[in-house]
Formats: structure tokens, sequence, C-alpha cells
């Protein structure tokens, strides 16, 4: 509310409505798998990264898709049939919102991330590749970002241009603009590293990649549930995300693109609802989004996904933001006052990813130890293994935040840290 | 959970202080272990005369039960035959993995006894096994540019 309103508020006589107050605790009671205890202690679940925890409305969203509204979409006349139509037409409506689009055809609903760039890389990708062409990606990308690149290099002829990170896991505007000529068709990055935390300076970065003109792919698998993103403010020509990441079902995600491209690119699969007719000569394709979405979806999940996205908006994006926050300056204190630990990837600009690596043990019985403790964290390489290659490393541990963790969370990661330092220091 | 069933002190010892850790000069077989859950490496040289191995080292890095683990496997085949090696392959693998094999007999087992504990954690299997998958690519002579999996 600007303060003009609230002193028309205050003058009405009206309390001044508050912003949302971020209340943690009744924010945990909405995820049922946090009330368990695993080898006889509380969760600790600090693996948010990998995949979210799923809120109580989500769960009943995909029930209620089995066990009312169960039927095909965009296919029959009967009720049920409308009801699921009408269901998963108001998820696109829902991720058109969070994305903000402007048009609910752009978005086309995936099995996830790693779908949507494999669609953007073997449609677009194919149709305008050409040898010599180059595809310029950063040092930070997770696999998903890099193999469908490297297919479809493979398959044109193009080249995979790589900008690198800084010590600190960032990724400079310099160093993206040295690697931009004449020959690069489209730049790839990810908006937050699932490994290191980093968020990209992605909108001066677009704006040199179309001044080169490339256009721009946004892996928004990390930066969805903790930046948030508007895809009109931002520029970009492509924007994946994972609905299993934004606390709703895994197997569902969307893709972003602007009307002009989807249209002017062929489709990625064939067959049923992807269609307008289809003769043995010739077959007429479904406008977009329906172009890109052959077979039956994986429709509870897309809905799924669409409540998780209204939960989200209920709660109020930016408070969670503020909550994630001041939990990860929380974290990054406690494991620096513990002797022995490094963490991996301080960039100045970071959201809700500690990775850390110990003197005393790899990263794996870390991993076991903590568990031990009821504390859920990943280790491994991530998904990111050029990261771990740049810090001559070959895993990190990495608990990651939800906006359902607490101080108390951290404080046990801590706790179970300093067992791992009883046993193997 | 008891985590000292996982983390005997053999383990401990054995993780931080490998045995072996060195390659056998002159080596006649190898094999590289890989597994891409984790990221523990390891490649193993030895010596085969006839079918004795008359020497066996490794380099490579890891966790503390994959490291542990292949510093007490060369310990325990140093100076055996082949048939004894992949003897004990068998009892350790059963003793990991409870996989139906023939009990397995502690008294042969000696120190390898130790990793009885991983059983429990279904998670860490792959890598008290490495090194053992390693060598026995490295017995059969498979092509040692292919590393092995654990998966
Ligand atoms: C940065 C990033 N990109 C892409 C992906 C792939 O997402 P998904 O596995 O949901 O397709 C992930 C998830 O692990 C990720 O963290």
């Amino acid at each position: 509310m600007t303060p003009a309103l609230r002193q028309a508020a205050a003058a009405a006589g009206a309390e001044p409505a508050a912003p949302p107050a971020f209340d943690v605790e009744r924010v945990r009671r909405d995820f049922p798998a946090l009330d368990q205890t695993v080898h006889g202690k509380p969760l600790v679940y600090l693996d948010s990264a990998a995949t979210a925890l799923k809120p109580q409305a989500v769960i009943d969203a995909v029930t209620g898709v089995y066990s009312r509204d169960c039927a095909n979409i965009h296919r029959a006349v009967h009720l049920l049939s409308q009801r699921a139509t009408a269901g998963y037409e108001r998820a696109r409506e829902a991720v058109r919102r969070f994305v903000n689009a402007g048009s609910a055809d752009e978005i086309i609903f995936t099995r996830g991330t790693t779908e949507g760039i494999n669609l953007v890389a073997q449609s677009w990708g194919r149709a305008n590749l050409r040898e010599g062409d180059e595809v310029l990606i950063t040092g930070l990308e997770h696999h998903s970002n890099i193999v469908p690149w490297q297919l479809v290099c493979g398959q044109t002829g193009a080249h995979l241009v790589v900008a690198p990170i800084t010590d600190d896991g960032e990724v400079r505007l310099e160093d993206v603009k040295a690697r931009l000529t004449d020959r690069t068709k489209i730049v790839a990055v990810a908006q937050v590293s699932n490994a290191l935390g980093t968020v990209l300076p992605l909108r001066p970065i677009i704006d040199a990649a179309h001044d080169a003109g490339a256009l721009v792919l946004v892996d928004g698998a990390q930066g969805a549930p903790h930046v948030g993103v508007d895809v009109q403010a931002l520029g970009c020509d492509f924007y994946a995300l994972s609905g299993h990441k934004l606390y709703g079902p895994t197997g569902a995600g969307a893709l972003f693109g602007k009307r002009a491209l989807l249209e002017e690119m062929p489709p990625y699969q064939g067959g049923g609802d992807m269609i307008l007719s289809v003769t043995f000569e010739e077959t007429l394709y479904a406008e977009v989004p329906h172009k890109f979405e052959a077979g039956t979806p994986n429709i509870a999940g897309v809905i799924g996904m669409g409540a998780a996205i209204e939960y989200l908006e209920a709660l109020g994006v930016q408070a969670a933001e503020a909550h994630e926050a001041a939990l990860l300056a929380y974290g990054t204190e406690v494991l620096e006052a513990i002797p022995g630990v490094r963490i991996v990837g301080k960039a100045r600009d970071k959201v809700a990813v500690l990775s850390f690596v110990m003197d005393a043990a790899h990263p794996h019985d870390i991993g076991t130890i903590v568990d031990a403790e009821g504390v859920a964290i990943r280790t491994g390489h991530h998904c990111a293994q050029p990261v771990m290659e740049r810090y001559c490393i070959a895993a990190t541990a990495r608990a990651s935040l939800g906006l359902y963790n607490t101080r108390e969370d951290i404080d046990a990661l801590g706790r179970a840290l300093t067992r791992v330092q009883e046993m193997f220091g | 959970m008891d985590l000292r069933e996982l983390y005997q002190e053999v383990i401990l010892d054995h993780g931080k202080n490998p045995r072996n850790f060195r390659f056998p000069e002159p080596s006649n077989r190898e094999g590289q272990g890989y597994n891409p859950l984790c990221g523990d490496r390891i490649t193993l040289r030895l010596q085969l005369d006839g079918d004795v191995i008359t020497d066996v080292g490794f380099q490579g890095s890891g966790c503390a039960i994959s490291q542990a683990a292949a510093s007490t496997m060369t310990e325990a085949i140093k100076g055996r035959t082949v048939a004894d090696a992949e003897l004990l392959f068998g009892q350790f693998h059963t003793l990991v993995t409870d996989d139906g094999g023939p009990e397995p007999n502690m008294d042969t087992l000696g120190k390898l006894a130790a990793f009885a504990g991983v059983g429990e954690f279904p998670m860490r299997v792959k890598c008290a096994t490495l090194a053992w998958h390693t060598l026995h690519q490295a017995l059969e002579g498979d092509d040692a540019s292919a590393p092995v999996k654990t998966e």
C-alpha cells in the first residue's frame, strides 16, 4: 500500500491491511511430510533443491483429479472431461500469472525443465542451427542445460561455447559478452545454480545476447521457486521450470516461449492432441501451445502444479523469499563457525543453497552421518560435474532451503556436522 | 541406527590411512572403477605371476567406505591366488549385500568382516564393493579403458 493509500484508508477510519505476515509454523502444518521421524529423530528436510515437499493443497488437488474429475482432456463432451479440461487450463493460467507471460498460449506443459530445454533444443535448434553456429552456456549449468545442446550441436554442426565462472561461483557479464559473436544463435543460462545457489545477472545477459542477435533460454528450475520471474520484464525468449521444485508434483513442468517463436517452430513430438487434421498425405498442426503437447499429458500433475502456484500466491511469494534469505544468512554463519567446513559458492547474490565440503570427511560420509541424525541433505555432484571440476572436488554436501525451513533446522544440521567432526576429526 | 556399526575402527583407520596406496612396480594388470553417484574413483594395479597376485596397490579418491574397502582388499589378496581372491569377493559380496550366497565365513574374511554393517545402509553398498568389482575387471583382463561402474 502506498503512503497515500494508507492515509486515505486511515482517514476513512479503516485499519490499513498489513502485508501477510510469514508464519513459518503455520506453513509447516501445511506440509504433511514434515510430520514424521526418521531414524527416531524428527525429520529435518534440507533437500528442497532436489525436490520440494508438497503442501496438502497440492495433494488434495491431485487426489481430486483421480477421485472425481478423472477423465482425459480436450477430448470428450462429458462432464468429467469438461472438469478435467477446465482444471488443466486453469493451471495454464496459473503458470501464466506466475511467470507473467502475456498470453496463456505461450505456456507449454512439459514433464519438467529437462523436457522444456530438450524441446527448444530439438524443435528450435534443429530448425535454426547451422554448421559453425554457436550455442553459449555458462560453467555452472545443470547437466540438463548442457547435454541437450551437445546433442543438437552434434546433429547440426554447431559448437558449444562456455562462459566460465569465478572462484566465488559468479558469472560475470564481461565473460558472457566476450563470448557473444555474430555466430551465437542462442544463449542458454540458469537463473539460479542448483549446485552453488548463485543468482545470475539475467537482465544484462539477455540484453547483451539480444544486441548480438541471439535468443535466450533461461533454465528456471531453481529460480522459479526462490526468486520468481517476470518473463516480460526480463525479455527472455524461453523459460523452463519444473513443478516439483515449486512444491508441486513430479513429472509436470512448463515452458514459456514467445508466441512468434513458438508459431515458427516445428512440433517436438507427433501424436494425438497436437493436430488440427490428419490424413495420410498431410497433417495440419494445432495452434500453440497444443502443437507442442502431443499425447495424454500428466493431467493430475499439471493440475497439482497449478494448485502449488495458487498456494504460493496465497502465501505471498515475497514474504517467503525474505524468510529464505534470512535463513540462508543464518545458515552461512552457522556453517562458517564450524572448524574444517568450507562453503563452496560465495556469490554475492545467492539463494537457498549451502554447498560445502569438510576437511575431515567426504561428502558421502557426511550425508550418511547427518541422515542418522534425521537431517536430509544431498551429497554428490548435483548433476553439475563441470562445476565440481572447476573447484577440483568430486562432490559437495548440499543443504538447500524451502519455505518451511526454520532456524532450528539449521541448528540441527550444525549439531549433526559436529557429530561428523567427532567421528572423523 | 548405530553409525558405529558402519564406521568401525578398522574402516575409519583404513579410510584415513589407506594401505598399499601406490602402484606396484612392475605391474601387469589394471582396473578402473568409478561410482557416478558419488564420484568415487579408483585405479587398481596388480602384478600377477602365474595365478598368484604377488603385489597390488591402488590410487583414487572417495568416501571413507570406498577407500577403506580398497585398502583392506589389497591387504587381503596380496600373495593369494586368483581363485582365492574371487572366492573372497563372493564372501564379501554376500556380507555387504546379503544376496543369499553362501554364509560368509568370518575367519576367512578376517579384517573384511568389519564391513558387515554396510548391509544396513543400502546407499553405501556400492562404496564397499567398488574396489572389488574393479579387481574382478582387472583379473578378467577386460578392456581397462572402460571403467567399471557400480550402478
Ligand atoms: C538448475 C537446474 N536445471 C535443471 C534441472 C532439471 O530439472 P528436472 O529434473 O525437474 O527436469 C534441475 C533439477 O535438478 C536444476 O536444478
